[in-house]
Formats: C-alpha cells, structure tokens, sequence
C-alpha cells in the first residue's frame, strides 16, 4: 500500500504544479494579487507532497517491497540501513525524485524568503519553477515511474545496490551536487521572470544574487564530493576522468562560475545586463543537457542496462521547450532590458579597468565550457555526421583546460587588485611587483626542494608553472587586503577597525580565489610527484616507494554484511618509523557477484599513502598497487574552500536586509562601495 | 548591440537540439538493425559445460536458430526463461551466450531452472558481445540457415513477443530451409 500512497502524493504534487505554474502567472499579467500569492501556498503544498512522496519510497526500500520493480533492482535484505536510503536516489527513477524533491525544496525557499521581492517579480518566479516541476512531474510519472509494481511475479529476494555505490560518497554526492543543479533553476527563474517583466535593473541582481550564490556553493561541493568520492571508492587514485558525467556537472559549473561574476557587475555598475541573463539560461540549460545526457542513454556505454530511448525523447522535447522558449524570449525581449541601461548613465569603462577583467573571466569560463561541450558532443556529431565512432579523452580537456586555467589564474591576480571604471596602470605595476617576485621565486626554488624530497625526480617545468600561478594568486589576494586595511589614516588600530568593516562578499572572493590556488597547486603537484608502483607480494614482503616502506604484514578473510572480503594488512615506514597500517580489501558482493577494490589510504596535507589490492597470484601472493601521492588532498581543501567562499558571500549583510527605502539602501550601498574599493 | 546577434543563442540551441535529437535517433538500440541482414560474427569461445570444447559459427550447423544472451546478473533473464523453456520443448533450437557471468554460477542456474539450450557459448569478458553490439541482456537474434541475422530483440522474449515479432519469420525461414 505504502507504495500507492506514494504515487497517489506525486500525481497530486503534478497537479499542485500545474497550479504552480498557471495561477500566479495569469495574475500577475491581470493584476490579482490573491493569484499572484496563492504561488507561494502552492509551492509549499507541493514540497508536502513530494516528499510523502519520496518518504514513501524510502519507506519501500526500509521494509524490502521486491513487489516494486525500482527496489527490486536497486536492494536487497542484506544491504545495510543506510545504504537502502541511499539507494532510494542510487539509479535512474529515484534519482528524478530526488530531483523533483529538491525542486520542490529551493521552490519552497523561494515562497518563503521572497517577502522582500516585488510580488510581481516572485510570483512569476514561482510560476516558472511550477512550469519546470511540472515537467518532471510528468517525466517521472510517464516515463520512470519508481512506484511501479512487478505483478503478479513479484521476486522474494533484491538485484543489490550497486557495489561502487555502497558508499559514504554516494549518500551526501547526489543530493549535493542536485542542490547544485536545480538551485540554478531558480536563477534561470529569475531570469526568465525578468525578461517577461522587462524588469532588470541592480535591484534584481542584487535579489536573485544570494539565490545564484548559493546554488554555486552546492554544486561546487558536490563536484568536489563526487570526485573525493571517485579517488577513494574507484580504487584507482584517480580523481578526475573527463567521462560525460562529470562533465556534465563541470559545464553548469563554469558557467555559474561565470554568472556569479558577472551578476557582480550587473549589481555594481548596471553593465552586461543581458550577458547576465543569458548566463542565467545557459547553467540551468547545461543541467538539463547534463541531465539529458547521463539520463537518454545517448552517451552511455554498451555496459548500460535499460536504458529507454521514450526518457530520452521526453527529455530532449522538454529541454527543447525550457531553453529555446527562454532563449527565444532572451532574443526577442534582449533590447527592452538594455534599453533601460540609459535611464541613469552611460557604463563606460576602460581597458584596464575591473569590468573588463570580468568580462575576461567570462570569456575564458565560457570558452572552457565550449571546449568540454564540444569534446563532450563530439562523439555523438561524429556518429550522426557518419564519422565513425569516435571517443574524445582526457589528452585533448587537458590539452584545452590548463592553459586556460593558467590564464584565468594570472587574470585573477590582476582582477582582484583592478577597480571599477579604472585601474591605475602604474599603481598596479607598482603593488603587483612584490608578488610577481615571489611568486617567481617561489616557481624557481620550491620545485628544487620537492624534487629532492619527493624520491629524487627531477626539475618539473610543471611544477614550476604551477607554483607560479598558485603564488601569484595568493599573494596579490594578501596584497590587496593589506592594501584594503591600510586605507585612511594611520592612526593606530584603524587596520583592525577596517578588517571588522570588510563585507562579507569580500572575504568570500578573497577566500573562493585561494581556494582556486590550492586546488590547481594539488592538481598540478599530485600529478607531477606521483608514485605508483604495481607490485607482487606474498606476506612479509618489504617495498620501498618513494621515501616511504611498505610492508604486507598479512591476510585475512572478513565477512561484512553484504559482502565477503579479502582483507590485506600493510603497515607504512618512513625513516624505520611507523607512519600507517593500511588495511586495502578485495569485497566479493554476494547478492550481483561483484568484485570491488576497496583502497586504503593514510591522508595528508602533503601527501596521500593509498594501497589497493589487484588479483590475487599463486599461492599467497597478490598484486598490490601502491601510490604515494603528494598534495593530493589540496584538490579538495581547494573545493571546499571555493564552497566556503561563496557561502561566506551568500551570507553578506546586504542581501539579508528586508524591504528599505531606497535612499537609506544607496547610502549603504555607497558606503559598502567605498570600503569594497 | 544588433538586435540579430541575440538571436545567435536561440539559434545554436536549435542547430544543438537537432544534433541531439539525431543522436538520439542513433540510440544503441537501433544500432542493431545495422547487424540484421548481416552475419553472424566470427567467433571462438569455451563452451559453458564443456570448457574444452571450443564453438564457433560451425557449431550452428546450417539450422534457422535463436541466440538468446543472458548472464545470471540479469534478472529480466530470470523473466523470460519460462517461456525459452517452452520453447525448446516445441522443437525451436536455441543457442545460450552466456555474457559477461561467472561459469560455476551459470551452470547452477540453468541446473535450478531448466537448460532450453542447445549449447552455451561462454563469454565471460563480453568479446562476442561487443561484435554482435549486445546492449544488455537480455538479447535474442534469430539466425538462419545461412547463418545470417534476420531479427533481432533487446528486451525479454515472451509469449506475446515471440507471437509479434518472431513466429511468422522464423517459420517461413524454417519452411525456406527445408524447401532446400
């Protein structure tokens, strides 16, 4: 029954969203306002309802109802409590729950904290997240609908959750990255309620800014999560693999990258309104293509199961109908949000000036999405152009993405330190030499000092470049908050009185930018100083790979819960000490036959000790993967701290205050302006 | 700016959609009628009782026949082995690719539930799979006596699908081969 009531929740959460999607908007052309705020009930009615929705799936998982075919495939009696949660969103029709779950939620935050918005404006948002639920309403309901039952057959015992998904990562991976995906439909909302409304000004930039901010912060969380989770749980060590998947998430990223800088100037000085807005269509757009992608099989290897091209078409129609009705609008009503540019002043600025350093960051974001599009895509043109079957790997992202890394982080340095309308160039040469001097030294001598520790490799031009950039980011990042703290007089304590003073949108940027450098110097680092040796190892055998000796100790056979394990026993010396004892296994899942690598790994700022067993040889020997990879784990401090710093900016002081006269509110802003400078 | 260059998104998003939209008319599930009409491919595998007996298209011995892949992880493979069974029972001749499986788990599961096979090509590492562009299992193709392709299924053979799509072909290839 449980199931039923399910389903029963999801058709009338449908049917809330059609409301949703109707309602406020009608009203909003014809001027109710009881219309226009029945949105906001609305929205709240349908989270209620797709999640009793969700709870009852979850509910199907936690009592074994083999009688669905979703759990049915996806669990099994033995699978432990928490993975049966987690499976709920583990395959294709309970990860669009999720979706639509999470839909309903940002909705939901919409309703809720929009009191300040023009009620026009919030109405039409919500009607637009209604129209965009309404369609995945109708894509879970028609074509994956988890609730669907195998009668009269119904089988006693589950297929089991994918092995590679009985995971930690796979519990926190989804849902995050998902907050991510969907969080810039709200920014895709606001966009598209603006172009109807003509409507576009700092005022909305400054509304929808804190909901875009934070839909970033999701998604970069989640790909950080999702590729911490692929180095431990693959048993690879590796981190990045340039698939479709995580390109899929990697291209709404860059281009919300893009629209949080931008959205910046739209705020401050009113320029490149429409660029802004198209930003806004394009992430949410490229989460759909993402969704599109991983979802319609287009893209899916032979290894793929049931996968229905009916999902692909629905998909592919309704991704039609969001982007080119949007991308229509954005065509068509473009001129009328420029026009308004004139009404206070012409934007002008020069060469050397903020904007412009902006709009560089754009243009190398955008190209870098282009690039991954169009090496992502290039297997389907070239199949449907009747090229051959081609695949496009990581040598040609890698040979595009670096130097467009490198260049965006040398462009970050300047940027920080640029103004609005105008950067002194002299003053820049002048402040921007003691950080180009370090950062030199920094590319010249540290790699002498790493590649006399890290087991004697030689001089890495890599290394150095890498140094450089990360260098240079950070210490013009150090430079310019000096700089910020040294403002007006030199009375004692002033320094700390205008640290207090910076907004919170600063720190945000400052910490978001470190975060960059520390991530590219773990991506550049643990690339060039890695070791890896495959080796065969009977117990009591000694290995020594770079610096550090491993000794397999023993081996075991453990039985976990759903699963049967060989379990290895590696202690790590450095200098005769004992440094870790690692404990790699090889898991037999009982329930699909599947064997898994599960790595070990002993973590560090600096470096990673990570040992993976391979098959087992004659006799008691097996052979042992083991990695020493130095810096690895800044690749994910970095993320996280790119996460953090766009938190810190959603929680700026300005975008929480409620309705203001707008005098009162261009003071404050001019006075955050004169601090910001 | 000209009022036509904000056009220029709207347009790649249609030239994009179309693209998308042929690829989707590219799915692999269409990609086999590419195979039908063709031969059978090549190939030289263990046999799943006999590993020291090695099959290859011979072993089909000029008979119209089905090639019913299947594995022990596939559970719509539990769903269509009733009526497999039967079919075997009316004389239909059936040829197993046991695809991607573990040989001593394939064996207990056609011991439990019945061997409608004639015999089972054993293909632990996918190589025919890959030639005959198997999707998933499970996957039939009925083959005639010539040792082409005529049909192919992805999805379980059931009563209604064989009625549909596969009784009418196969008898008149049977009648064909006999007329010969």
């Amino acid at each position: 029954m449980i199931a039923e009531y399910g389903h029963v929740a999801l058709i009338i959460a449908l049917c809330l969203s059609v409301a949703q999607a109707i309602v406020p908007m009608a009203g909003s052309f014809a001027g109710y306002r009881t219309w226009m705020r029945l949105g906001h009930s609305l929205a709240l009615g349908q989270l209620v309802f797709v999640a009793i929705s969700f709870a009852c799936l979850t509910g199907a998982f936690l009592q074994d109802d083999f009688s669905l075919q979703y759990v049915a495939n996806n669990s099994n009696t033995l699978l432990p409590t928490q993975f049966k949660i987690s499976a709920v969103w583990g395959a294709h029709e309970g990860s669009l729950l999720l979706w639509a779950l999470i839909l309903a939620v940002w909705s939901a935050a919409v309703a809720l904290f929009s009191g300040h918005l023009p009620l026009v404006l919030s109405s039409r948002v919500l009607s637009i997240l209604g129209a965009i639920s309404v369609g995945f309403g109708l894509f879970i309901l028609l074509t994956s609908n988890p609730f669907a039952r195998i009668l009269p057959f119904s089988p006693t015992e589950g297929g089991d959750l994918n092995p590679l998904l009985q995971d930690f990562g796979l519990i926190v991976h989804p849902p995050m990255l998902y907050m991510g995906y969907v969080g810039f439909s709200v920014a895709f909302a606001f966009a598209v309620a603006a172009l109807i409304g003509g409507q576009f000004d700092s005022a909305w930039a400054r509304w929808a800014r804190p909901w875009i901010n934070s839909a970033w912060v999701f998604l970069t969380i989640g790909i950080t999560l999702g590729s911490w989770w692929a180095y431990y749980e693959l048993g690879w060590g590796g981190w990045w693999f340039w698939d479709p998947v995580e390109n899929a998430s990697l291209m709404p990223w860059l281009v919300g990258t893009a629209l949080v800088h931008s959205i910046s100037v739209t705020e401050k000085r009113g320029a490149f309104r429409s660029w802004t807005l198209l930003l806004a269509i394009l992430a949410f757009s490229l989460s759909l293509l993402g969704t599109f992608l991983v979802r319609s099989g287009v893209l899916t290897s032979v290894h793929a199961f049931a996968n229905d091209p009916e999902r692909g078409i629905f998909i592919l129609a309704f991704l039609g109908l969001v982007v080119g009705s949007s991308l229509l609008l954005f065509a068509l009503r473009g001129p009328v949000v420029q026009r308004q540019q004139g009404d206070a002043e012409v934007v002008s600025y020069s060469g050397l000036s903020r904007e412009m350093m902006l709009l560089l960051n754009n243009v190398l974001l955008v190209s870098a999405m282009a690039m991954i599009l169009i090496g992502t895509l290039y297997p389907l043109i070239a199949d449907v152009l009747e090229l051959g079957k081609i695949s496009v790997g990581p040598p040609y992202f890698n040979f595009f993405f670096v130097p467009m890394t490198l260049g965006l982080m040398v462009a970050m340095g300047f940027a920080v330190f640029s103004r609005w309308k105008k950067t002194d160039a002299q003053m820049l040469r002048q402040k921007g030499m003691v950080p180009f001097l370090i950062s030199l030294g920094a590319a010249l001598i540290l790699p002498l000092f790493l590649a006399e520790s890290m087991s004697w490799k030689a001089y890495s031009i890599t290394a150095a470049i890498t140094l450089g950039a990360s260098f240079w980011v950070v210490t013009m990042s150090i430079e310019d908050l000096w700089q910020k703290l040294d403002r007006g007089s030199s009375k004692r304590g002033s320094r700390l009185k205008n640290l207090t003073k910076l907004p919170g949108s600063y720190w945000g940027m400052q910490v978001a930018h470190v975060g960059i450098a520390v991530c590219a110097l773990g991506v550049g680092l643990s690339s060039v100083y890695d070791v890896q040796k495959d080796v065969r190892m009977v117990p009591g055998d000694r290995v020594e790979v770079a610096g550090y000796e491993f000794a397999f100790d023993s081996l075991d056979f453990v039985q976990g819960p759903n699963f049967g394990a060989s379990r290895g026993q590696i202690s790590a010396y450095k200098n005769d000490r004992l440094v870790a004892v690692l404990y790699p296994e090889k898991r037999k899942y009982e329930a699909r036959n599947q064997v898994m690598t599960e790595a070990a790994l002993d973590a560090g700022l600096t470096r990673d000790l990570y040992v993976s067993l391979g098959e087992p040889l004659k006799g008691d020997a097996w052979a042992i993967r083991l990695h020493v990879k130095p810096f690895v784990r800044c690749i994910w401090l970095g993320g996280l701290m790119i996460g953090l710093g766009g938190l810190l900016s959603v929680m700026d002081k300005r975008y929480r205050r409620r309705r203001q006269s707008g005098a009162k509110l261009s003071a404050q802003s001019a006075a955050a302006e004169a601090v910001t400078q | 700016m000209n009022r036509l260059t904000l056009f220029i998104p709207f347009a790649l998003c249609l030239a994009l959609g179309a693209f998308l939209f042929f690829s989707l008319g590219k799915d692999p599930l269409d990609l086999p009628s590419a195979l039908v009409d063709e031969a059978f491919p090549e190939f030289a595998l263990e046999e799943l009782h006999e590993p020291e007996r090695q099959l290859s298209t011979d072993d089909f011995d000029g008979q119209v026949l089905l090639v019913n892949v299947w594995a022990t992880w596939c559970f719509a493979c539990r769903v269509e082995h009733p009526w497999l069974n039967s079919l075997a029972k009316e004389g239909v001749v059936i040829v197993g690719l046991n695809y991607k499986d573990h040989r001593k788990l394939a064996q207990d599961w056609l011991q439990e539930r019945g061997d409608p096979y004639q015999f089972s090509i054993f293909d632990p590492r996918g190589v025919l799979g890959i030639d005959l562009g198997v999707y998933g299992a499970p996957e039939t193709y009925l083959v005639d006596a010539e040792g082409i392709i005529r049909h192919r299924r992805v999805g379980v053979v059931d009563e209604r699908v064989w009625n549909e799509e596969f009784r009418d072909l196969y008898q008149q290839l049977v009648d064909e081969a006999n007329a010969e």
